[in-house]
């Protein structure tokens, strides 16, 4: 029943997103491994990383979309989720490392040892099993994300003042993650990974799997936020997004909702989270930078907010751009580029890409939330 | 500062002694000379005995000089001649003097000069002719030196040589310090009467700092009960005294951070409370100000180095104005463009923030620039427990005649009044007639302007590199959102409370942890009052 759900769901444009994405995570792995590097249509297993790592990017756009786009909420504190996630992937990964770290001390990672801690903390035990830390990639970030949601929307903290406090939260996170006796590494972060379940994080296969596997977590996350911005409680969040006030005073439990959508989001994020980390081998406490969580919500509004496709795709089209960029002579020049385009997206595109393309009127977005009426103009 | 002062003070006191004590010396020199000749020329014996003699001769002998030998004795530079039985010194530069007369030798040293030569006793002895030599020295700074190294020695053999100083010394600073030396052997002395230990206690506890309670402390316990009483009584009230003055130390601190804070968000208060409108290249408003200060200073450093005192001063005009109109220009290219989308802004000027702050990056580079201190702002002075330093002083002065003058301007000025009324009602403002695109360039260039002031103060005591903008935003946004918005008086409590709260929290968590305390806090408190401590009220729906 609920798989038929999901699968009705998507429209003509999400069928094809899915397509290419179930095209990606079966030809990719195939092409990478099956065919000998010599071969024309041989993909390299430096580009499987760079787009696995562009799929959990698109992911994190993805659970964002959900919640700015379709709920109203501008989070600017989504890299915590994000980056808690891939903590709790890193941690179940340096339990892995076990005697091959330089101290060879069994249990306690390289860092402990030479902190000089005797005992493994308590919240690291039972990250030695693959099944636990997944438990804690979701526990963590949902935990946090519904007490903090929970919070600030029953006490009415909407608009900049919340995207505010996201960011002061991600700012504390930031911090604490930094400093060495808060028991993750200081502001090394993890790194030095071995293996995953046995097999070598750097080897050819493992990474073709993991980028199959984030491929399909990229078809799940939107197959879930589609069925959700589907819903009965979609057209909810929709109508919160677009008039809060009217949709209180109708008799929803706006806060309940807003809390729902967050936590939702919150996983989301922290599973690209903990699928990024082994593709690129660490992890470290400037994945919680304030900039970088802005840097993010442009992903979504240069692909088209409100659309969850637009989303997935701003991340890797922005992404690319970043990659070609700072690698070439034009590095001194991304932050140029960056800068213009959240001003020119937010004045000239105030849609996305996807905005360019003609859709039926029922998925279009209002012009701003000035725009919802006359009853609803700012206090200010 | 502290120790020129001192300098100047010594320097009146020695004028004024060899003014007064010409009229006798005349008479007294002749003498003093005879016996320190005498004493001298007994080192060239080279016994101990004689040597014995001769440190005590030399050091009772007045001359100035005396020091000065005694300590080329203990570190075996002081020579003699058996050939023609006289005393010479040797510098630490190697150079030659005639010990009598302190200058250096006429032609080539003697070839048979050797030191004299010092045991265990002789040692003893020269330490305690040092210490009584440089109590009685007539140069005051020296005394008060003398003074405090024996209250932290408390070495009992000093006792004598005290006793001595205090009845000659005439300068109560001086003489303060040598009692309070006095005092702190005698309190541990338990040969010593008792009603004179209590007396010696209680000097100590009116001292009250952290090295009288170290002494105090250090008095072993099973002591006579008065005496105990005393000493215990001695020690609360020190330390009741050294509690109070931390607080105070951290009150000041943290007026100072919430001084800084407020130079750097009332220019985002301003443009949030009217526009509603969260503009993340206010961080770089500062950088430019610092920037400019820079600038200033570079081209007073070429062209007119003696304007140097006067660079901040002109820093400030201009500062204000290219913040001013890089504001207003942002304000008319983008911003206006957005209205009714503050989410949207939001991004639109964090993407003018980057741009900003690459755009210093690549021609100034990523490094820090040195932006020097006038003379009056720099070092410190001491209030009572206190070290103040002039820049936080200055700064503190500074960020309250922004606020002031901002004040004012708000009550008093067309400009203020069209303002105050945009920010309670948009619609009903521009109904009367008040030109609201106008207003919002120009509360842009308000805020953008005064922060480009901030980023001159913050050129003072921050590094000035691209990212001195970055480093405060985050804190002005706390601030903004803390104090709540449409009121410059939420703002100054919003900055004076967060920046108090930093520097109490800091010594119980460190820094950071306070700091992420501080966070949580905030953002706990915007659960309560989503609106800020001094909402604005009003009656239109909020959307």
């Amino acid at each position: 029943m609920i798989v038929r759900k999901l699968i009705e769901a998507p429209d003509g444009r999400g069928k094809i997103f899915l397509a290419i994405l179930v095209a990606a995570a079966v030809l990719v792995p195939c092409l990478n491994l099956g065919l000998p590097p010599s071969s024309a249509l041989h993909v390299p297993t430096s580009a499987v990383a760079l787009w696995g790592k562009y799929l959990c990017y698109a992911l994190l756009a993805l659970s964002l979309d959900l919640v700015w786009g379709y709920c109203g909420i501008l989070s600017l504190g989504h890299g915590a989720f994000f980056a808690l996630g891939g903590y709790a992937m890193g941690m179940y990964l340096m339990r892995q490392i076990g005697t091959r770290g330089v101290y060879a001390d069994p249990i306690l990672p390289d860092f402990m040892v030479f902190l000089n801690w005797k005992e493994l903390p308590f919240f690291w035990w039972g990250f030695n099993w693959l099944g636990y830390a997944a438990l804690m990639v979701l526990a963590v970030p949902g935990v946090l994300a519904f007490v903090f949601g929970w919070f600030a929307f029953r006490s009415r903290v909407t608009g900049v003042y919340l995207s505010i406090i996201t960011q002061a939260l991600t700012f504390a996170l930031m911090l604490g993650f930094f400093r060495n006796n808060f028991g993750f590494g200081g502001n090394n972060g993890l790194t030095d990974f071995k293996d995953i379940l046995g097999f070598n994080v750097q080897a050819q296969a493992t990474r073709a799997t993991l980028f199959a596997l984030s491929a399909v977590a990229l078809g799940l996350g939107y197959l879930i936020a589609q069925a959700v911005v589907r819903s009965k409680a979609g057209k909810v969040l929709i109508a919160i997004r677009d008039a809060e006030s009217r949709t209180r005073f109708i008799g929803y439990r706006v806060e309940n909702y807003k809390a729902f959508v967050f936590t939702l989001s919150a996983c989301m994020a922290a599973v690209a989270g903990a699928l990024y980390v082994p593709q690129v081998g660490i992890i470290n406490p400037s994945e919680f930078a304030p900039a970088n969580s802005i840097e993010y919500v442009i992903w979504v509004a240069v692909g088209g907010r409100g659309t969850l496709v637009g989303a997935a795709l701003g991340a890797v089209l922005v992404n690319f751009a970043k990659t070609t960029f700072t690698t070439g002579v034009l590095a001194p020049y991304w932050l140029f580029a960056l800068g213009a385009l959240f001003v020119l997206v937010t004045i000239f595109l105030p849609r996305g890409i996807l905005g360019l393309i003609p859709t039926r009127p029922a998925a279009a977005l209002p012009n701003g939330a000035a725009a919802a009426g006359p009853a609803a103009q700012p206090a200010e | 500062m502290r120790r020129g002062c001192r300098e100047r003070y010594a320097g009146l006191v020695v004028a004024l002694a060899l003014l007064l004590g010409s009229a006798f010396a005349a008479s007294a020199q002749s003498l003093e000379r005879q016996s320190f000749d005498e004493a001298l020329e007994k080192f060239a014996a080279d016994t101990y005995n004689d040597t014995d003699a001769a440190i005590a001769g030399v050091a009772g002998s007045g001359n100035p000089l005396a020091t000065q030998i005694i300590e080329a004795l203990q570190d075996g530079r002081l020579l003699f001649s058996a050939g023609d039985k006289k005393i010479y010194l040797r510098e630490a530069t190697g150079a030659v003097l005639e010990a009598s007369t302190g200058k250096p030798i006429a032609g080539a040293e003697p070839a048979d000069l050797s030191p004299v030569r010092v045991n265990n006793r002789i040692r003893r002895s020269i330490e305690a002719a040092l210490g009584g030599l440089t109590l009685l020295s007539p140069d005051p700074v020296r005394r008060l030196e003398a003074a405090r190294a024996v209250f932290k020695s408390r070495e009992a053999n000093a006792l004598t040589a005290l006793e001595t100083a205090i009845n000659k010394e005439a300068e109560p600073r001086v003489k303060r310090a040598l009692e309070e030396a006095r005092a702190a052997i005698v309190a541990g002395k338990p040969e010593a009467k008792e009603s004179d230990r209590v007396a010696a206690i209680l000097l100590l506890r009116d001292r009250g700092d952290q090295d009288a309670r170290g002494v105090l402390a250090g008095i072993p316990g099973g002591q006579p009960a008065s005496l105990q009483k005393a000493l215990t009584d001695a020690i609360t009230t020190i330390d009741n005294r050294l509690a109070a003055w931390s607080v105070a130390q951290n009150l000041w601190y943290g007026l100072s951070l919430g001084s800084v804070l407020l130079l750097a968000a009332i220019g985002l208060a301003i443009t949030f409370g009217v526009m509603g409108v969260i503009n993340m290249a206010h961080g770089e408003m500062v950088m430019l100000g610092a920037y400019t200060t820079f600038l200033v200073q570079e081209v007073i450093r070429t062209g007119a180095p003696w304007l140097f005192d006067y660079s901040l001063a002109m820093a400030i005009p201009l500062a204000f104005l290219v913040a001013a109109l890089v504001g207003m220009a942002i304000e008319r290219g983008v911003i206006r463009f957005l209205y009714g989308r503050p989410l949207e802004t939001l991004l639109a000027t964090w993407g003018i923030s980057l741009i900003g702050q690459q755009a210093v990056r690549t021609s100034f580079g990523p490094t820090n620039r040195e932006v020097g201190a006038p003379n009056f702002m720099s070092g410190a002075f001491e209030l009572g427990g206190l070290t103040i330093t002039w820049n936080r002083l200055w700064i503190i002065v500074f960020a309250g005649i922004i606020f002031a003058g901002l004040l004012a301007a708000l009550r008093y000025t067309e400009l203020g009044l069209q303002m105050r009324a945009v920010t309670q009602n948009r619609r009903m403002a521009s109904s009367m007639a008040i030109n609201t695109g106008k207003i919002d360039a120009l509360t842009f260039a308000l805020g953008s302007g005064i922060a480009g002031l901030a980023g001159v103060a913050l050129s003072q005591i921050d590094n000035v590199s691209p990212n001195l903008g970055q480093s405060y935003i985050i804190d002005s946004f706390l601030v903004v959102v803390f104090g709540g918005v449409g009121n410059l008086w939420g703002t100054l409590v919003g900055a004076m409370s967060l920046g108090v709260a930093n520097k109490f929290l800091e010594p119980y968590a460190g820094a950071v942890l306070g700091k992420i305390v501080l966070l949580v806090i905030v953002i706990l408190f915007i659960q309560k009052r989503p609106r800020g401590l001094f909402a604005l009220k009003g009656r239109a729906v909020e959307t």
